[in-house]
């Protein structure tokens, strides 16, 4: 009989759970210090969520326009995170994703170039100066591919030095963790199953990276894909790890709406960066009744000017459409709900009015593809119907920005499962140079840690066979239909955690999942272990329900209204909150505790890059005296 | 607006299998894709099948469907009349592990043999300096998704699993095309795209054009250009010394 003994079991220094950018990063990274390293991935490589990416990857390189830095970027970045951003992680990110994105050239990948050979940048919201590397309209293809090469250049370095290509770097595609392991308070292991036999695996490693993006099937209306259940941010919680800033969801404004089954699949921002505009059913450009006061000076008042903005960025100001996403979200939210939205309940984003059909075709292809085969909409002549949809969570594992790693030792995260770099809100193409920045450091933060270590970690027994239990017990049970549970759970979320927040409903939602805490522990998979997409579902329940639970808790505390969180009954930015995180943490998983922490204080020489006048929108009298001291010496 | 549609779906594990039929719920504006997740979540909770994006981006939901590989989800239920039984059948040159999902390890092995990118060694990152129009062929190239569905249909190996060691596939003799075609590499890849990846075996039947979802003009753009250079450098070496020397227009 199958046990914790005989469970198939493979060493490594380093675990990285998660394929996609981030995850690929770290591993590279990891690899390159010299590390045995795992990459363990729940689909086939090469096809983790970051290859959706449309946009771009930002990052300061100053191609197109030269004015831009990494201060700019920074500047721009903390704007779009309403300042709550982990200030530390935003200057790194924005100091070192020129470099990243240089490197994926050396690697092999085709940007889109400049008049003069460089790689070309476009505009997107919140971004001041064109700032997005991109290939089309299909950039996260081309940065999952290059990830994926360059493991495979690794893989036959190695196979030239040790005659094996995986000697020292390794895919376990199609493969599910679901449990970290621990020595005391020390990472020692994974847990987890290989989904195409349903057999059990044991990775025993000092050192794990978790780069499993994000939470999105949690909502009904989302552009994530069926790997969104939330596996990191829970193994990281069950594992005795911090959540931060769970409260804040980004609900991408453009997600298409019609036909019924695709439903939130996202329509690229870039439609609206290369000139695509909003109109309600009265044809109006609404957006520029929605720009609120602390953007004020930045966006252009009239349609004119911002047209103008296209060709001449110097004396114009940026056309409203371009404002950060959780503005353009609520925006279209309020024109639906007063009854100026579009047939299908959207509203209309329209490109084919602002430019040549030839060049829709070249600058958006795979939107142009993507309307035309699902929705029979020619986007080079008609406008699409667009509406919010879930699309990326700001919050997650609470890391050393330095290093990626998390209040337990030797586990570390990158990527969008961990939390602090965009605040409470995320920028456009902020996601793509995040993975690459913090997917490097996480990888060498793991490495370093591991030649740290003076004796390694050992994987216990009996905390295997409890993972096994736990794992294996759906398929013995004649219990509910997880897909049952599952929808209950996203209806619950989108309706009553959604982008508008109401203190009744969030606690009504809180109610449901207690219940459906339950539901979950008794539901049943029928049919056999191999590759079975029910009993799949029936331990993802358990990642997603805990998740939701934390997102459903903090926005039931933070009573302001920032970025991905907007509270019905307080509907403004309250400077006390800024300071403070909201922290998630549970013992043994069965309830979530909600702490507030204070934000550290930002770094004298980067809070000085701010001018007074925009800081006193968001910060304290007693912060504002802080700075008014450092002005002064 | 919702009707009945008649299914038969492939359907086993372990060597063995056989159709079996499903009368299922059609809504509007419904792809093959959303069909297979109703059977899941109503009928067959362990009906395999893979899928991510739902859109046509990441490849994972190929599938034979009547007979012709497709992409699960971009495949519309408008398409087919309401009264036709629709066969959906797992890829058929690749060995079944269940239902509809398929061990694609053929292909990964096959992208493993193919030599990286090789830029010259004095050139850093941040200093490379490509035109729009020399980027332009290999980006076709790069707009592969994976689908691994080209290499399913090409007759080299559809039905030849003996063939299997000697041919890489459309995909990855196309993947050499990129990279030959890349302004910036240096390694030889005509000679090996003939001696080691099997060039010689394709016969220009432009079979795997015809079912790239991403519309990439295999057989023209990459395989025909690279037998073409393969005979020309047959007879004369300098011509494939000039062509890397031309290639870089900057
Ligand atoms: C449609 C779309 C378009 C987007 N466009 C842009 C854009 O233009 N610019 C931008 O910056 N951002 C964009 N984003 C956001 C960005 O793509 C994502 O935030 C980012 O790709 C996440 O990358 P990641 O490396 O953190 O995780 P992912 O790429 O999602 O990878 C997660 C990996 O973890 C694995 N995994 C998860 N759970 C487990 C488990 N339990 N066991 C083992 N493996 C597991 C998965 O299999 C997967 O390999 C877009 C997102 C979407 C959905
Ligand atoms: S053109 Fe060549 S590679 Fe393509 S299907 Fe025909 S024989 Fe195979
Ligand atoms: S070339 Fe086309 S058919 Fe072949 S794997 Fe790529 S996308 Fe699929
Ligand atoms: S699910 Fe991604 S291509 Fe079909």
């Amino acid at each position: 009989m199958e046990n914790s003994i005989n469970t198939e079991r493979h060493e490594y220094d380093v675990v990285v759970i998660g394929a996609g950018g981030a995850g690929l990063r770290a591993a590279i990274e990891a690899r390159q210090q010299g590390k045995r390293t795992a990459i363990v991935c729940k689909s086939l490589f090469g096809k983790a969520h970051t290859v959706m990416a449309e946009g771009g990857a930002a990052a300061a390189m100053g191609n197109v326009n030269p004015d831009d830095n990494w201060m700019v970027h920074f500047r721009d970045t903390m704007r779009g995170g309403k300042f709550l951003n982990n200030w530390r992680m935003a200057e790194l990110h924005a100091k070192e994703a020129p470099d990243r994105v240089w490197e994926l050239e050396a690697w092999g990948a085709l940007f889109d170039r400049t008049k003069d050979g460089k790689i070309s940048q476009r505009n997107f919201g919140g971004h001041e100066y064109p700032r997005l590397a991109h290939v089309g309209d299909r950039t996260g293809l081309e940065m999952i591919r290059t990830l994926q090469q360059r493991v495979v250049a690794l893989q036959q370095e190695d196979y030239e030095t040790h005659g094996d290509y995986e000697a020292y770097i390794k895919v376990f595609a199609e493969c599910t963790v679901t449990r970290l392991l621990k020595d005391g308070d020390a990472i020692s292991g994974a847990f987890g199953y290989w989904r195409e036999t349903g057999n059990f695996i044991l990775f025993d490693a000092p050192a794990i990276v978790l780069a499993t993006g994000g939470i999105g099937k949690s909502y009904v209306v989302t552009s994530n894909s069926w790997e969104y259940t939330g596996d990191g941010h829970a193994l990281a919680l069950l594992a005795g790890a911090n959540l931060i800033n769970m409260e804040f969801i980004q609900f991408h404004p453009t997600g298409m709406v019609w036909p019924p089954s695709v439903r939130g699949i996202l329509v690229t921002e870039s439609v609206r960066g290369d000139g695509g505009v909003l109109r309600n059913s009265e044809g109006k450009r609404f957006m520029f009744d929605y720009v609120p006061d602390v953007f004020k000076d930045k966006y252009a008042t009239s349609e004119e000017e911002g047209d103008r903005w296209y060709t001449d960025q110097a004396n114009n100001r940026r056309p409203p459409e371009l404002l950060p996403r959780d503005e353009v979200a609520r925006a279209i939210n309020a024109e639906v709900k007063a009854g100026r939205g579009s047939p299908q309940g959207g509203v209309f984003l329209d490109v084919s009015t602002r430019l040549p059909a030839e060049e829709i075709k070249k600058r958006l292809p795979s939107m142009h593809h993507q309307f035309k085969e699902l929705a029979d909409v020619d986007i080079t002549a008609e406008p699409m119907q667009v509406g919010p949809t879930c699309h990326y969570i700001m919050g997650g594992v609470e890391v050393d920005a330095d290093t990626g790693a998390a209040a337990v030792p030797g586990l570390f995260a990158a990527g969008e499962v961990s939390g602090g770099m965009h605040g409470s809100n995320r920028l456009g193409g902020n996601s793509l140079s995040d993975l690459l920045v913090f997917g490097r450091r996480a990888g060498a933060g793991a490495a370093a840690y591991v030649d740290g270590l003076a004796a390694r970690p050992k994987v216990a027994d009996d905390a295997v066979e409890a993972a096994r239990e736990e794992a294996i017990a759906p398929l013995g049970r004649s219990g509910e239909n997880p897909y049952e549970v599952h929808h209950e759970l996203q209806r619950t979320m989108n309706d009553l955690v959604g982008i508008i927040r109401k203190p009744g409903e969030v606690a009504e939602a809180l109610q449901v999942v207690e219940k459906l805490k339950e539901r979950v522990a008794l539901v049943g998979a029928a049919g056999s272990r191999v590759y079975n997409p029910g009993w799949h579902l029936a331990i993802d329940l358990r990642n997603m329900v805990l998740v939701s639970e934390c997102v459903a808790r903090a926005a039931l505390l933070r009573e302001e209204s920032r970025g991905g969180h907007t509270r019905d009954d307080f509907p403004g930015m309250n400077p006390e909150w800024r300071r403070k995180l909201l922290v998630c943490s549970t013992e043994g998983g069965s309830a979530v505790r909600v702490e507030e922490k204070i934000q550290p204080r930002m770094r004298d020489d980067l809070i000085s890059l701010f001018e007074r006048e925009e800081l006193s929108k968001y910060l304290t009298d007693e912060e504002m005296t802080e700075f008014d001291g450092i002005a002064k010496s | 607006m919702s009707y009945k549609a008649k299914f038969k779906v492939w359907r086993g594990e372990g060597g063995e299998g056989r159709l079996e039929d499903f009368t299922v719920e059609v809504n509007e504006g419904e792809v093959v894709l959303d069909i297979i997740h109703r059977l899941q979540a109503t009928q067959a909770p362990d009906l395999a099948v893979r899928w991510n994006c739902k859109a046509g981006k990441c490849g994972s939901c190929s599938m034979e469907i009547n007979g012709k590989p497709r992409l699960g989800c971009m495949t519309r239920m408008s398409t087919f009349e309401e009264d036709e039984t629709i066969t959906v059948t797992p890829m058929r040159t690749f060995p079944v592990i269940k239902d509809l999902v398929t061990d694609v390890s053929y292909n990964y092995q096959k992208a493993r043999e193919v030599p990286s990118f090789t830029p010259p060694a004095d050139v850093r990152p941040g200093e490379f300096r490509m035109k729009q129009v020399d980027v332009e062929r290999s980006q076709e190239f790069r707009k592969c998704i994976e689908c691994f569905m080209c290499n399913n249909i090409c007759h080299v190996i559809r039905d030849h699993e003996e063939n299997k060691p000697a041919f890489s596939g459309p995909r990855f003799l196309m993947r050499i095309a990129e990279l030959d075609m890349h302004p910036y590499d240096v390694a030889d890849r005509q000679e090996t795209a003939q001696e080691e990846h099997g060039l010689g075996y394709c016969n220009i039947t432009k079979c795997c054009t015809e079912v790239c979802p991403e519309h990439i003009k295999i057989t023209d753009n990459a395989l025909i250009p690279m037998k073409e250079r393969v005979v020309d450098r047959k007879y004369d070496p300098l011509v494939w010394l000039g062509n890397k020397i031309f290639k870089r227009t900057s």
